[in-house]
């Protein structure tokens, strides 16, 4: 059985603290408007409530599948999204609520994808690990561990062959480390100086297996060293250093088109899902509560800009009561909606089927039964 | 009319969509300096220069998930599969990534991605390197699946391919790069889901496709010869979209049918298409429905073996005859 480890160890509070303060100097800190710091905290107040009611609408029964929640991460999505520009781009793993509301996704149309409802982000054709918004430059949202690492690799040379000086923020697990796919996009990366900024969330457990028990060597970035790629290691739960030194690698990826592995270290509170019935026996409960007491994303940013000055009790708490009217309208939002009709099984699997079918030749859907589906007629598949 | 290879209709159809389209760009294995494995690529890189042709090292999740995904932002990637056996390692990325994305983002995304190279048996390579995949990609809703059996076939396919906002596995066959046909000068498009008759005929219909096309031309002129027996060749050319209506109608012309192709026979795509034939034209029939694939067991190396694994003219004819 597994014998509960302590994860890669993150920078105790008083050091955070420091930290915060060296970090609050960098100029992409430094240069902030009140209101654009409280927007950050904001933002991830956002992410830690609207996590929190999917859960509850999940045991509920009102959300199916799985249900990954970003729980203690948030400062990673708020504090790399933050710095997006016009021609940067974003992919993530299935962990991909709060990447998907940081940059810019509505709580309505995620928790409505949730539920399976036809005004989802998807039509409720794609689930919880499926968020997409290619409007706001979010290229999902992938189920298979790794999966999306050639992905973001893709994207990021598609700005470099259109000439656009961008980069593409391509988040991993820590579980995804071990897989070729990762490799593979790292050396094409660096062999072709591509745009692409890998950041691995590291929050110490692949599903319910420790760092330590599944990779080799105590700092994965330094995995990038094999392909002479930079890497860094960063505290994820420190907004300012995860906004400070992904700027500079973002710099990189736009002026010198150089990719860079960014590792995070922060920490899931939650199961790796929902169903992770697990999620207290393979780390202790004094963990857990450690990293929520010291360490807490949220609350460490809160304390500074409190510090700051830009934060006190009453804002706090006008804060919470916003954001709670913006999940519970997001909540009646999804359960009001409808799901998708029978139809719209066949939509959105050909392009070229959605857009002209009278044009296209043969049969492209082979159920000679889809008639009987449901009792309601089915679009008669061309 | 000019004759040309199966391989230059290729190339011509590559350079042709590059010199139309900025945005389509060749990558795989060898395509550029090396003038690609198989030479379909020969002179592009020299035409074309780096930007469209480009050698990727030997990482197909790398360079086919990145096709997926400078695919999604607009670019139109052609890669080049060396074999179609080496996508295998790739297959996350065609499966779950390319086949899937326009509807996992409920419509948000296409993927106009062209994955090409040869996908057949009998080179004397043994298994690892002679797998026919069509049947299992056409199985993916999202993908759509061609195999040109000739060169006009092979250039007017894969200049509408590239062309198609879908994702589309080209499945090439290199005992075939080296045949000529005629082809007329000049823009070939040939839509996908269109099959064509090879050969009309009234006494049994051969439906096939790839280099399987050719084996049945060879049968029904044996059957021809030998037995006066007058056998059609509908070549299917695409897989999925499939043209369901013209399979219908050679089977209501000949009331008797055989199905060529050189897969494996378990899901088959002669498995689908005797579905169809039974559920769709059952009363057509005056005979049973016949198949002829490749012989169950993975790819022999010995020569003299891995020729009879194959379907023959001979094994052809004699299935023919059991219905005839």
């Amino acid at each position: 059985m597994s014998t509960p480890t302590t994860p890669a160890p993150i920078p105790p509070q008083s050091e955070a603290a420091e930290h915060d303060l060296r970090y609050a100097k960098s100029p992409v800190n430094s240069d902030l408007a009140p209101e654009a710091k409280v927007k950050l905290y904001t933002d991830m107040v956002r992410i830690r409530q609207f996590e929190d009611r999917s859960l509850r609408v999940y045991q509920q029964g009102r959300i199916g599948g799985f249900l990954h929640l970003y729980n203690g991460q948030e400062a990673v999505a708020v504090g790399t999204c933050s710095l997006l520009g016009e021609h940067d781009h974003v992919i993530t793993a299935y962990r991909d609520h709060g990447h998907a509301l940081a940059v810019g996704m509505g709580m309505g149309e995620l928790m409505a994808e949730m539920q399976g409802k036809f005004t989802g982000s998807s039509k409720g054709k794609g689930g919880s690990m499926h968020f997409f918004s290619p409007e706001k430059h979010f290229w999902g949202g992938h189920g298979i561990v790794a999966g999306q690492t050639p992905l973001g690799l893709g994207i990021a040379y598609a700005l470099k062959y259109q000439g656009k000086k961008g980069c593409c923020l391509c988040y991993l697990g820590d579980g995804a480390i071990n897989q070729g796919a990762f490799h593979e996009s790292l050396n094409l990366a660096a062999l072709w100086d591509v745009p692409v900024i890998y950041v691995i969330e590291n929050n110490g457990y692949s599903m319910g297996t420790s760092q330590k028990r599944s990779s080799a060597g105590e700092i994965l970035a330094r995995r990038a060293s094999g392909y002479d790629l930079e890497w860094a290691v960063i505290n994820g739960n420190s907004l300012y250093e995860v906004r400070a030194r992904t700027y500079e690698a973002m710099q990189r990826a736009r002026e010198r088109s150089k990719p860079t592995l960014l590792e995070m270290r922060t920490y899931r509170y939650r199961g790796h899902s929902v169903a992770d019935a697990n999620a207290e026996k393979y780390r202790t409960k004094a963990e857990i509560e450690t990293y929520k007491r010291d360490f807490d994303p949220i609350s460490l940013f809160r304390a500074v800009l409190v510090r700051e000055g830009h934060l006190d009790d009453a804002k706090i708490d006008a804060i919470n009561a916003a954001v709670k009217q913006e999940v519970e309208a997001a909540v009646r939002f999804a359960d009001e909606s409808p799901v998708a009709a029978v139809p719209e099984i066949f939509t959105d699997v050909y392009a070229t089927i959605d857009e002209n079918a009278a044009a296209q030749h043969g049969t492209h859907f082979f159920n000679k039964d889809a008639h009987f589906v449901g009792n309601q007629q089915v679009a008669e598949a061309k | 009319m000019p004759l040309i290879t199966y391989r230059q209709a290729l190339n011509d159809a590559l350079a042709e969509e590059i010199e139309r389209d900025p945005n389509v760009f060749i990558m795989g294995e060898e395509v550029a300096q090396y003038n690609g494995a198989y030479k379909v690529t020969e002179g592009l890189h020299e035409r074309f220069g780096s930007k469209r042709l480009v050698d990727a090292p030997i990482s197909e999740t790398g360079f086919l998930g990145l096709g997926v995904g400078a695919a999604m932002m607009g670019q139109r990637p052609v890669i080049e599969m060396m074999f179609w056996s080496f996508a295998y390692v790739a297959f996350d990325q065609i499966i779950n990534n390319a086949a899937t994305m326009r509807y996992m983002s409920g419509g948000q995304i296409k993927v106009p991605l062209v994955i090409r190279g040869p996908a057949n048996g009998g080179t004397n390579v043994g298994s690892t390197h002679s797998h026919t995949p069509e049947m299992f990609l056409a199985n993916q809703p999202g993908l759509k699946v061609v195999c040109p059996a000739t060169a006009y076939d092979a250039k007017g396919l894969m200049k509408a391919a590239i062309r198609d906002d879908d994702p589309v596995c080209v499945m090439e066959n290199t005992l075939l790069y080296g045949e000529k046909w005629e082809v007329p000068e000049g823009e070939i498009l040939v839509p996908l889901g269109k099959a064509d008759l090879k050969r009309p005929g009234k006494d049994l219909s051969f439906i096939a496709h790839g280099r399987a096309v050719i084996t049945c031309l060879k049968a029904a002129e044996i059957l021809q010869r030998d037995h006066g027996i007058d056998a059609e060749v509908l070549d299917l050319r695409s897989i999925r979209p499939l043209d369901e209506q013209a399979i219908l109608e050679s089977v209501a012309r000949t009331h008797r049918v055989v199905l060529v192709d050189e897969n494996k026979p378990f899901c088959g795509v002669g498995a689908q298409i005797a579905s169809l034939i039974a559920d769709q034209a059952f009363d057509e029939l005056d005979a049973p429905i016949k198949r002829v694939s490749s012989l169950d067991a993975p790819q022999i190396y010995a020569k003299p073996l891995e020729d009879l694994m194959l379907p023959t003219a001979d094994r052809i004819v004699a299935t023919a005859l059991t219905i005839c």
